[in-house]
C-alpha cells in the first residue's frame, strides 16, 4: 500500500517530457518532487504563473510571487505570468497537457466530486470545474477509501459533481485505473497489494485484466 | 494629453454608494487594491456585492468589510480561510454565489470585451449550471454565463501612469487587468505613479482607455498568506 508520496511518485511517472501540467492542492502537489531530472516540464499555476520553480530561500519571498494555493514560489528559467482570463484559456483552450487533481469520490462513467460535502462549509471549487470539463488527460490522485474504509471510487457519485464524465486515470493507494466504457479498469496494483483487496475497496464496476502487474515507482 | 490621474483615495471612489457592485482584483491577499479596501471601511457603505475571487481573511482584504456587515454578498471561487465569513455565511447574514474561477475571470472579461454573455464549458451537469441556457457545440455541452455588470472595479498594478496605462507584477497580476473597463468606473491603485512618457508603450498590460481614476497608493502591507520557504 502507497502512502500519499507514493502516490505522487506513481503519478510522475504519466508526466512525459515536454509536457505543461497543472497540479491541484494536496498529494498532486508532491508530485513535481518526483518528476525525472531529465525531462522538460513547466507547471501552471492557475493564479497566472507557467513555469514554477520550487519554494523562495528563506528571506527571498515575494508576496506578489504565489502558486494558486497562495504558497510563496519561485519561476524557473523561460517562465511567464498572465490574467486570469488568459490562465484559464490555456486551460479550457486545452494547451495544457496533464491536471492532476485530488477527489472525494469518482464514479465508473468518470464523473468527480471534489469540491462540497453538504451540510459543511463550502470553500468553493476554484479552478476545479474549469480543469476537469476542459482538459484531455486529468489524472485523479486520492486514496482508495476514506477513513471509515468506504469506497471513494464508486457507481455514482454521491456528493454534488464538480465535473461530468471526464476523469481518465486515477491513481490511489491500492492501484492505477483507468476509467473506460465498461468502469474502473484495473491496470496496476501497489506494492504489496492483491487484487482481492482492490475489489473489496472498489464499490462500482471493476474490470480485472488476467494480468495486473505492481507498480513500478523509481 | 488625457490625464485619469485623482489626488487621493477619496477622490478615486466618489459616487460610491450603498448598495452598489463592486468588482475587486486579487488573488488570495496578493494584488488586491489594499487602500480602496481602506477607503470602503471607512465610508461605511453597505449592502455591497463584491466579485472577487477570495474574500480574504480575517483581518485583511475584504475580511475588514466583511467584519463591519458592508458585504451583503460575495461573487468568488473560492472563499476558505476567513472564519468571520463562515460565521456569516453559515447564519444567512452574508449571500454568497461560487461560480468556477476561469468562469468568474470571463464575465469580467465579457463585461470589458462587451460581450453580452459567453458560452463556457465549466460547470456543465453540476449545480453551476442549474436554471442557466446550455448548448451543444460540436457534440460537447456548454453553459451559458452572462457578462458581470459591476459599478466600480477596483483594481492594483504595480506601475501606472497619468494617463491610466498599467504594468502588473508576479501574480500580483490575476484578476485585476479583465476588471479594467468592466464596471462603469474603473480605479485603479499603484505603487509607482509615473508621468506619461515614462512607460514604455511596448510593455503596457493594459491601456488607459480602461481606466477611469488612477492614484498612487499608500503604505502596501502585502500580506503573504502562505509563506513557504526551502533550507539554503
Amino acid at each position: 500500500m502507497l502512502d500519499k508520496n507514493g502516490i505522487a511518485k506513481r503519478i510522475a511517472r504519466e508526466v512525459k517530457d515536454g509536457f505543461y501540467v497543472n497540479l491541484g492542492i494536496g498529494i498532486p502537489t508532491l508530485v513535481a518532487n518526483y518528476v525525472r531530472d531529465d525531462i522538460e516540464v513547466e507547471f501552471q499555476s492557475e493564479n497566472g504563473v507557467l513555469g514554477m520553480g520550487p519554494f523562495p530561500f528563506e528571506g527571498e519571498e515575494d508576496a506578489d510571487i504565489i502558486n494558486a494555493g497562495k504558497q510563496t514560489i519561485t519561476t524557473l528559467k523561460g517562465a511567464s505570468f498572465f490574467d486570469s482570463a488568459l490562465s484559464f484559456s490555456m486551460i479550457r483552450g486545452q494547451h495544457v497537457d496533464l491536471t492532476i487533481l485530488g477527489a472525494m469520490e469518482v464514479a465508473e462513467n468518470g464523473d468527480i466530486a471534489n469540491w462540497k460535502i453538504p451540510g459543511k462549509m463550502v470553500k468553493g471549487m476554484g479552478g476545479a470545474m474549469d480543469l476537469v470539463a476542459s482538459a484531455e488527460n486529468i489524472i485523479v490522485a486520492m486514496m482508495h477509501t476514506n477513513r471509515a474504509g468506504q469506497s471513494k471510487l464508486l457507481k455514482r457519485c454521491t456528493l454534488p459533481l464538480t465535473g461530468v464524465g471526464c476523469v481518465t486515470k486515477i491513481v490511489t493507494n491500492l492501484a492505477v485505473l483507468e476509467v473506460t466504457e465498461n468502469g474502473f479498469k484495473l491496470l496496476e496494483r501497489a506494492p504489496g497489494v492483491t487484487v482481492d483487496e482492490i475489489k473489496a475497496a472498489t464499490e462500482g464496476k471493476l474490470e480485472i485484466p488476467d494480468e495486473v502487474p505492481e507498480m513500478i515507482l523509481a | 494629453m488625457i490625464t485619469k490621474t485623482v489626488d487621493s483615495v477619496s477622490e478615486a471612489l466618489q459616487g460610491v454608494k450603498d448598495n452598489m457592485m463592486m468588482m475587486l482584483g486579487g488573488f488570495g491577499l496578493s494584488g488586491i487594491p489594499e487602500n480602496a479596501i481602506a477607503h470602503l471601511v471607512k465610508l461605511n457603505v453597505k449592502g455591497l456585492t463584491c466579485i472577487s475571487n477570495n474574500a480574504g481573511v480575517d483581518d485583511f482584504g475584504l475580511g475588514l468589510l466583511l467584519q463591519k456587515k458592508q458585504i451583503k454578498k460575495m461573487i468568488s471561487s473560492y472563499v476558505g480561510e476567513n472564519a468571520e465569513f463562515e460565521r456569516q455565511m453559515l447564519s444567512g447574514e452574508l449571500d454568497v454565489e461560487l461560480i468556477p474561477q476561469g468562469t468568474l475571470a470571463e464575465r469580467c472579461r465579457a463585461a470589458q470585451a462587451g460581450f453580452p454573455a459567453i458560452y463556457t464549458p465549466a460547470g456543465y451537469g453540476t449545480e453551476v449550471a442549474q436554471g442557466k441556457e446550455t448548448r451543444e457545440f460540436d457534440g460537447k455541452m456548454y453553459v451559458l454565463e452572462h457578462a458581470f455588470k459591476a459599478d466600480f472595479a477596483f483594481i492594483k498594478a504595480w506601475k501606472g501612469d497619468t494617463a491610466g496605462n498599467l504594468i502588473f507584477k508576479g501574480t500580483a497580476r490575476n484578476f485585476n487587468p479583465v476588471m479594467c473597463g468592466a464596471a462603469t468606473v474603473t480605479v485603479a491603485e499603484v505603487e509607482e505613479l509615473l508621468p506619461a512618457g515614462e512607460l514604455d508603450p511596448n510593455q503596457i498590460h493594459i491601456p488607459g482607455v480602461f481606466v477611469q481614476r488612477i492614484f498612487e497608493g499608500k503604505n502596501y502591507e502585502k500580506r503573504i498568506e502562505q509563506r513557504t520557504v526551502r533550507k539554503r
